[in-house]
């Protein structure tokens, strides 16, 4: 409609093609546009490109024996990758961030979905619940991981005290201390944590379907199920894809809350390692390890390529895909 | 209005005397000992500036954990303090090799110390010393006195009489018989495996022979202090497996647990903890079924040396010599009861339980946890592996021979004189 009216308007007698005549006049530099851009490509570039560049220039340097650091290719990377002392080590850590994630996609975002359809249908209280469900996302990680040590903790945690009142005491188990549980149980506060956010995407996304999409379901008949089946989740589609790379970011990126709650070895026996406490370990040493920065670097080049690929496939093989819906 | 010139005439106090004190050198004191924070800001520190008013100091610890990675970036860096708290052997070596620390051969009063414990901050060849020697801590066990009473229990001797003890604690009573977890993992090869490892491999003679390459971590008493520290299983706290340092020491300190395996640094915290809510005793380890002569871990655990890269070297000496003074050994050692001094000045120590500890020394033999000298030079780490085996050990995921032969198997993997065999 809108280019139609546009030409309606055009003064009779003017040619339409006029336009795609190649035109002589030189167009002026954009100065304005560089001088917008300025601010935010100076910062991006200095705490951003050139740090990530800077980490992987010393990913391809290492100590040579009596010669001092030099430049060794991608040896670091076969090192960490083959030799029998760092490849197990990095493995676990990719295989425990692949099962921290998927717990992530299997429980954070549907419950968060889940949330948000029924936040949006009106129920009493729901800015309270609102509230209440996304505060822990403003917490400190720190505090959070403190605070659910304390919870579990088998000394004086409140998990003993309820169990044991109802007689069930001997369910309790150190989720944080053993090998089998210890990875889902911080995957699960980290769930618990972060839900909010995922949460929030959905009901703006929810909130923007005018209501006549709604109510014409409605009015055919459909039930609560199948107006959400068929209206508004494909409606809500790029958020979920959206919140579903947002996930994978910030999951292989995750350090802080397994740094707090367990440290940075980690344990039991490196079972909650994911690649940001390996990163940390590697970089930093620990105790009577010393840091390796060129080693730290590789682990860091080795995020960068995993979430890349990750961000990669999402752009290719989802968002082009993806309908633009427009209301 | 009269407030207000009070408070003008205090902020105008203020900034006479910050100015002053700014005339005057300011040395910053890097260490990993946070938890003794009050007690330098209140009294070594004081005791210090009666003989060099000119010289201010500030004690600027970092979490112990975090401290190596922070002061080798400080380091690196060019912003770390005037003063290193030094860990011993390799750690502070490799400061010193990359030129971080000052060599200390020259200074006053540095003969004051054995040579052994100069060792711990010694260049291989002995030549150069770079860090003063502060204290080294005791491994033994800490017990409530009130609980044994109550139980009729007497101070095990042997490995036997303590697994009776702790048997008769579990059987006969509500109270944790012996309080420890394994969350953070250290306290399992140190409080665990390095504490009662000694009367098994005979101290220095199985230390040495680890470096030497003539004994191995899977055999002999290197493996049976392993198989030792698993037979603690069944004493352990409820959750053991998700229980810290921290927590344990409340157990113990709150008279929920009898017997709790401690560092002597455990002394002052317990101090302050437990009040007179009950006497606490020691014991040494115990020994193994045979063996009459008992080893103790008398770590050399704390040094302090100069910055080199401090435009306060002179002021940072001056401190240093102070650091080796009878007056410094007499306060370190009373203030914080446990760590004690390795100065060769005589020093009474006033806390009993303190003094028990000490008293091992005479009777016992001494060595030092095994993987702090040279052990830790390559990777994987030593120490490292020795946390991680000995919490397996005591979670149940690892038997003994296998963690022992994984320790061994990674320290051969780079140490040469272990792959001679």
């Amino acid at each position: 409609m809108a280019k139609l009216a546009n030409i309606a308007e055009v003064p009779v007698g003017t040619s339409l093609c006029e336009g795609w005549k190649p035109v002589k006049r030189v167009r002026k530099f954009p100065t304005h546009i560089v001088v917008f851009l300025a601010p935010a490509v100076l910062i991006y570039t200095v705490f951003m490109i050139y740090p990530m560049l800077s980490s992987l220039w010393l990913s391809l340097l290492n100590r040579i024996p009596g010669e001092g650091t030099g430049f060794v290719g991608l040896q670091n990377y076969v090192t960490l990758l083959t030799s029998e002392h760092w490849a197990p080590r990095f493995w676990n850590a990719f295989r425990n961030n692949v099962v921290f994630f998927v717990i992530h996609m299997l429980v954070q975002n549907p419950v968060a979905l889940a949330l948000a359809v029924m936040l949006h249908s009106r129920i009493r209280g729901a800015v309270v619940y609102r509230t209440v469900i996304f505060t822990p996302a403003i917490l400190s990680v720190v505090l959070a991981g403190f605070a659910w040590r304390m919870v579990l903790n088998p000394v004086w945690g409140v998990s003993y005290t309820i169990l044991d009142f109802f007689g069930m005491g001997d369910l309790d188990r150190p989720w944080l201390g053993l090998e089998e549980t210890a990875l889902v149980t911080l995957s699960l506060i980290s769930v618990w944590q972060n839900v909010g956010i995922p949460m929030v995407l959905f009901l703006a996304a929810l909130v923007r379907i005018p209501d006549e999409l709604v109510e014409a379901a409605r009015v055919d008949g459909a039930n609560s199920w199948r107006v959400f089946r068929h209206v508004q989740l494909p409606l809500i589609m790029p958020s979920v894809a959206i919140v579903a790379v947002l996930t994978f970011v910030g999951n292989f990126n995750a350090f802080d809350l397994i740094y707090a709650t367990q440290g940075s070895l980690a344990g039991p026996n490196f079972s909650t390692d994911i690649m940001g406490t390996f990163f940390f370990r590697t970089f930093f040493g620990f105790q009577l390890q010393p840091g390796d920065p060129h080693m730290g670097a590789t682990v860091a080049g080795m995020m960068f390529l995993i979430i890349l690929t990750g961000v990669l496939l999402y752009l290719f093989g989802w968002q082009r895909r993806m309908e633009r819906i427009e209301y | 209005m009269k407030r207000w010139t009070a408070v003008l005439a205090a902020l105008v106090v203020a900034l006479v005397v910050s100015t002053a004190a700014f005339a005057q050198t300011r040395l910053v004191i890097e260490s990993w000992r946070n938890d003794d924070l009050l007690i330098w800001q209140n009294v070594i520190i004081p005791a210090f500036r009666k003989h060099h008013p000119d010289i201010e100091l500030v004690f600027a610890p970092t979490p112990p954990a975090e401290y190596n990675a922070v002061l080798s970036s400080k380091l690196a860096a060019g912003t770390a303090g005037d003063l290193i708290t030094c860990r011993p052997f390799d750690l502070s070596l490799e400061l010193y090799q990359q030129g971080h620390l000052v060599p200390l051969n020259d200074l006053p009063g540095i003969d004051n110390f054995s040579d052994l414990a100069k060792a711990a901050w010694s260049t291989d060849d002995g030549s150069v010393v770079f860090c003063v020697p502060m204290a080294s801590v005791i491994h033994g066990f800490i017990y409530n006195k009130d609980i044994f009473d109550m139980l009729g229990l007497e101070e095990p001797r042997t490995e036997a009489e303590f697994l009776e003890v702790l048997e008769r604690i579990r059987t006969g009573s509500r109270f944790t018989p012996l309080v420890m977890g394994t969350a953070d993992q250290w306290e399992a090869a140190t409080m665990g495996y390095q504490n009662i490892g000694p009367n098994y491999w005979k101290g220095e003679e199985g230390r040495l022979g680890l470096i030497n390459g003539t004994a191995r971590y899977n055999e002999g008493g290197f493996l049976a202090a392993f198989e030792a520290l698993a037979r603690w299983r069944p004493y352990l706290p409820r959750g053991y497996q998700a229980i810290r340092y921290s927590d344990a020491q409340n157990l113990f300190a709150q008279g929920t647990g009898a017997i709790y395996p401690a560092g002597s640094w455990d002394i002052s915290v317990f101090r302050a903890m437990v009040g007179d809510l009950f006497e606490m005793g020691a014991f040494p380890p115990p020994l193994p079924e045979g063996a009459t002569q008992c080893y103790i871990s008398d770590h050399i655990d704390i040094g302090i040396g100069a910055n080199a890269a401090s435009p306060n070297r002179e002021a940072a000496l001056k401190f240093l010599e102070w650091v080796t003074s009878q007056e410094f050994a007499e306060i370190y050692a009373n203030e914080l009861p446990g760590f004690f001094p390795l100065s060769n000045h005589p020093v009474e120590i006033q806390d009993p339980l303190a003094r028990e500890f000490l008293s091992w020394r005479e009777s016992c033999d001494v060595t030092i946890r095994t993987a702090y000298h040279i052990l830790s030079r390559g990777t994987p780490n030593n120490e490292l592996d020795l946390w991680n085996a000995s919490a397996q050990v005591l979670n149940g995921t690892m038997t003994p021979q296998a963690a022992a032969d994984m320790v061994q198997r990674n320290l051969e993997s780079w140490y040469e004189p272990q792959q001679r065999r």
